[in-house]
């Protein structure tokens, strides 16, 4: 009924190429990159402006049909996830930067546009958008305003949020606000920046405005070798405790060299237990004085092979390997799932020991990339979906190592969000009250619960903490796999 | 007024939460430190709710770049504590002479002239329990230097002014503090001149920690400090005076004195009100254009133009009337005056909401 009354008024609203109904122009909106889970929303609107976003969401309201903002769809969590009794906004339209000011050093940008368009128009200004999610090339800032997303340089300059100045955005009841404005400063509660993280349940980010740095004069990137995984780690430590603040602190295990060697060949030593990618970058003077202190640690961590990118060339190729990791691994395996925690980072030896004895216990294989510096792990988790409950022992897994990370006074996720992924580990993060008031907030800003209903927040009927096998979503019936 | 009867001191968490599930009608006003002297000075009507007996280091932990503590811990035992690990904060935290607290610096929402380089206060708070107007305590964000779980409610936090819920814990991140500082110190005779300089020194890469600019009887001078490797920061300090065309270097405790005079507001005049706005560079000429001479009125325009300090001996009501023009919001943080929020004010809509599910009983001030 309210859906029927939807999509008529829908149908006013929209060209009908640009509301999707059918199976075959829905199918390619049913999951985002957490592939293990889809479902077949009512429709999909392409908006092209603004207007048409809040339009849309004003008529949901209307009728109390759920809806689900989408940028390009590579959430690993599942946050793009849409309902079979809601509709998805598609923003990728939505993708013009608006404003780009060097003398302010920001630019306001509309919610679709991908995050490494951003850092490529301010390239003739010498600035760049600094959070550099490996997915940075498709990925949208709306995507990275909603998930809080980070990369490889967070340790120094923080993630999407610390680069958010201002959004204004259409509450999930229709209202337009603004927070925030273009000031790097703000006076009352930081609004914009509590926006950010928030899973798209506090509304659809309609403009953003961003942060830009200048571009770091030099970086100095060196990549060294290890015959062990915690002597990579033992080398991080070193590097924290000389008083460096490297821009990135990176390191791979054997399995994620051998997947980034055979797909892109990024010359990563063969045979390594474990390579380190450290970066400075800044001001030149200073970073060659840092780089040559920088050297002296590292050669006392007993590198088998210390590589120094020479030229802007080797240094892109290093990163290659690195951003390219996760797909790399789908090589050397038909599935697998990317997890993201967090530990505190004088633990990271301890909590990689332990995935490792996992690995062996629920005898699958698990590859790690991950972010050193801010102790933010990243294990894949391969397992063949074929395999008669094989994907439910890798989600097992998973499970597992999120719940190492909590114990180990860390987080579920440091980048990826909570999604309907991890909705089940809420309630071991947060006690109730916390979640009672998180609750209530989202509540207060979204009444009917229509901005995509059943994410970050465990629903009253919260899963079990223990919950395994079919994802609870999945027991009742609202999504599927595959 | 301030006595004794209308001050609560909190010695545990427990007695925050039993303070705001009292009956009464009176709104409690939160103090931390007594530092923000207009935003702590109690009005007819109000109770203090005093949080500077909850002072402790919880955790510190120098190689995670992370510490935690009580709100009421005051910035200068803070900043004591990690400058033995070479650590610090590096957004300046203000009126850390005057005994400003965590929980007040976060609840303002000040940073100092060291947010040029890294960020300000919301950007290192990572974690934060507070409790809020119906008595429960929550907890947001974590321990860790990277989080994404939940609600960003340090966040919301930042800026609060204690009318969300008070502050009880605190995590922050750290950084390693550079071995060495220097600063230049470059005069122009024009506003544009030096607006100029402020914002391609900015956007150039040379990494400067804090860039300051003081408006004086003979014209502007611009402050920009380096930071980093002892051994070439004269080369550094050369290179930017360069940039600057011209200048005069202060290294040691000159330059030193220079910042925590900043930061402390040494430069306020007696029975002078201060007074923070948020702007950007392109907005400071159009400010000073409505403003006093700096002998009547002095002010210190911070973070490279987004931050303005500003001395106000008027009526703040003319003042509010001149930001309420020029659309720039501004706060009161010292000074008898109110209200405390003048100029372009938050947003009501979204803010009345969060204000209605944390505080629906007023226990806590109005907006
Ligand atoms: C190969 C690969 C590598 C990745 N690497 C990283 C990485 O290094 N770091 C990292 O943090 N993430 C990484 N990700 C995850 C993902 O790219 C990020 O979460 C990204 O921010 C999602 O952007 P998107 O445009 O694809 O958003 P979508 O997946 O379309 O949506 C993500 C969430 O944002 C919401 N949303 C979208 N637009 C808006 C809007 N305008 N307003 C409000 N809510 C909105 C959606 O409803 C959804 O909940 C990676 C993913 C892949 C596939």
């Amino acid at each position: 009924m309210a859906a029927d009354a939807l999509m008529s008024d829908l149908e006013r609203l929209y060209p009908p190429k640009r509301l999707l109904r059918a199976p075959v122009q829905l199918a390619p909106y049913e999951s985002d990159a957490l592939t293990a889970f889809r479902t077949r929303p009512l429709a999909v609107v392409l908006s092209e402006t603004q207007d048409e976003v809040i339009e849309t969401v004003r008529l949901c309201h209307k009728h109390a049909v759920p809806f689900v903002a989408r940028g390009s769809g590579t959430s690993l969590s599942g946050g793009s996830l849409p309902l079979a009794e809601g509709i998805v906004i598609a923003l990728n339209r939505l993708n013009h930067i608006l404003t780009l000011d060097p003398q302010t050093r920001t630019a306001l940008v509309e919610p679709g546009v991908a995050n490494l368009a951003v850092s490529q128009a301010a390239a003739p200004h010498g600035l760049y958008y600094a959070p550099d999610p490996s997915s940075q090339p498709i990925c949208t800032i709306g995507g990275n305003v909603a998930f809080n997303s980070g990369g490889a340089h967070c340790l120094k300059y923080g993630m999407t949020a610390n680069h958010v100045l201002g959004i204004k955005a259409v509450l999930p009841d229709g209202e337009v606000v603004e927070m925030g404005g273009d000031s790097l400063e703000g006076v009352g509660p930081d609004l914009a920046g509590f926006f950010v993280g928030s899973e798209g349940l506090f509304g659809i980010a309609l403009e953003i405005t961003l942060r830009l740095l200048p571009v770091p004069e030099m970086y100095r990137t060196v990549l060294a070798s290890y015959s062990s995984l915690g002597a990579a780690g033992d080398a991080v430590t070193n590097v924290v405790a000389s008083g460096l603040l490297p821009g990135a602190l990176e390191i791979m295990d054997r399995l994620a060299i051998q997947a980034a060697e055979a797909s892109v060949d990024a010359g990563y030593p063969k045979g390594a237990a474990a390579v380190l990618i450290v970066e400075l970058e800044g001001e030149r003077i200073q970073v060659e004085a840092e780089f040559a202190r920088l050297l002296t640690v590292i050669e006392s961590t007993g590198a088998d092979e210390v590589r120094v990118a020479q030229d802007a060339a080797e240094r892109a190729r290093i990163w290659k390997g690195r951003k390219g990791a996760f797909s790399a691994v789908g090589r050397l395996s038909p599935d697998y799932i990317v997890q993201d925690g967090v530990v505190p980072r004088s633990h990271l030896g301890e909590a990689l020991a332990r995935i490792e004895e996992l690995s062996a216990e629920y005898d699958l294989r698990v590859a790690n990339v991950f972010h050193a510096g801010d102790g933010n792990l990243h294990p894949l988790i391969l397992y063949n979906g074929r395999e008669p409950g094989a994907l439910e022992r890798a989600e097992e897994l998973a499970g597992d190592i999120l719940r190492l990370c909590i114990q180990l006074g860390g987080s579920i996720t440091g980048e990826h969000g909570v999604g309907v992924e991890k909705l089940a580990y809420m309630p071991e993060m947060f006690n109730e009250t916390d979640l009672a008031v998180m609750g209530e907030l989202r509540a207060a800003i979204d009444p009917l619960g229509l901005a995509n209903r059943g994410k970050m927040l465990p629903a009253g009927d919260a899963p079990a903490l223990h919950a395994h096998g079919p994802h609870p979503l999945e027991k009742a019936g609202i999504i599927s796999r595959e | 007024m301030n006595n004794v009867m209308d001050v609560i001191n909190a010695e545990r968490i427990e007695d925050v939460q039993a303070a705001m599930q009292e009956p009464g009608d009176a709104r409690l006003r939160i103090r931390g430190g007594g530092s923000k002297t207009a935003l702590s000075t109690p009005r007819a009507g109000e109770r203090i709710l005093d949080l500077s007996r909850l002072s402790a280091i919880l955790e510190y932990e120098p190689g995670e770049y992370t510490f935690t503590a009580l709100a009421g811990t005051p910035i200068r035992k803070v900043e004591a504590a990690l400058a033995e690990h070479g650590q610090y904060l590096p957004f300046d935290p203000p009126l850390a002479g005057a005994g400003a607290t965590l929980g007040g610096t976060v609840a303002t929402g000040l940073s100092g002239s060291g947010r040029q380089r890294y960020g300000g206060v919301r950007d290192f708070l990572i974690g934060a329990r507070f409790v809020d107007g119906q008595g429960r305590l929550v907890r947001g964000g974590g321990k860790v230097v990277k989080n994404a779980a939940g609600f960003d409610l340090p966040k919301l936090m930042v800026g609060s002014l204690g009318r969300l819920g008070a502050l009880v814990e605190l995590s922050f991140k750290v950084f390693p503090k550079p071995a060495a500082y220097a600063t230049v110190e470059t005069r122009f005779v024009s506003l544009d001149q030096a607006v100029d300089a402020m914002v391609s020194l900015s956007a150039a890469p040379l990494d400067v920690e804090a860039l300051d600019l003081t408006p004086d009887a003979e014209g502007f001078v611009i402050w920009a400090r380096l930071g980093g490797v002892a051994d070439v920061l004269d080369e550094r300090a050369e290179r930017l005076r360069a940039f600057l065309d011209g200048g005069h270097i202060l290294t040691g405790e000159e330059e030193r004195a220079h910042w925590r005079t900043a930061g402390d507001f040494a430069w306020l005049p007696a029975d002078a009100s201060l007074i923070k706005v948020a702007l950007t560079p392109a907005q400071v000429a159009a400010l000073e254009k409505r403003l006093p001479g700096p002998g009547d009125s002095p002010r210190r325009y911070s973070v490279g133009g987004a931050l303005a300090w500003l001395a106000w001996q008027a009526s703040i009501s003319d003042l509010d009337a001149i930001l309420t023009d020029l659309n720039l919001p501004g706060l009161l943080i010292l000074g008898d005056g109110q209200p405390a929020l003048i100029g372009r004010r938050p947003d009501p809509v979204y803010l009345d909401r969060i204000k209605r599910t944390l505080d629906p009983a007023g226990r806590l001030l109005k907006f």
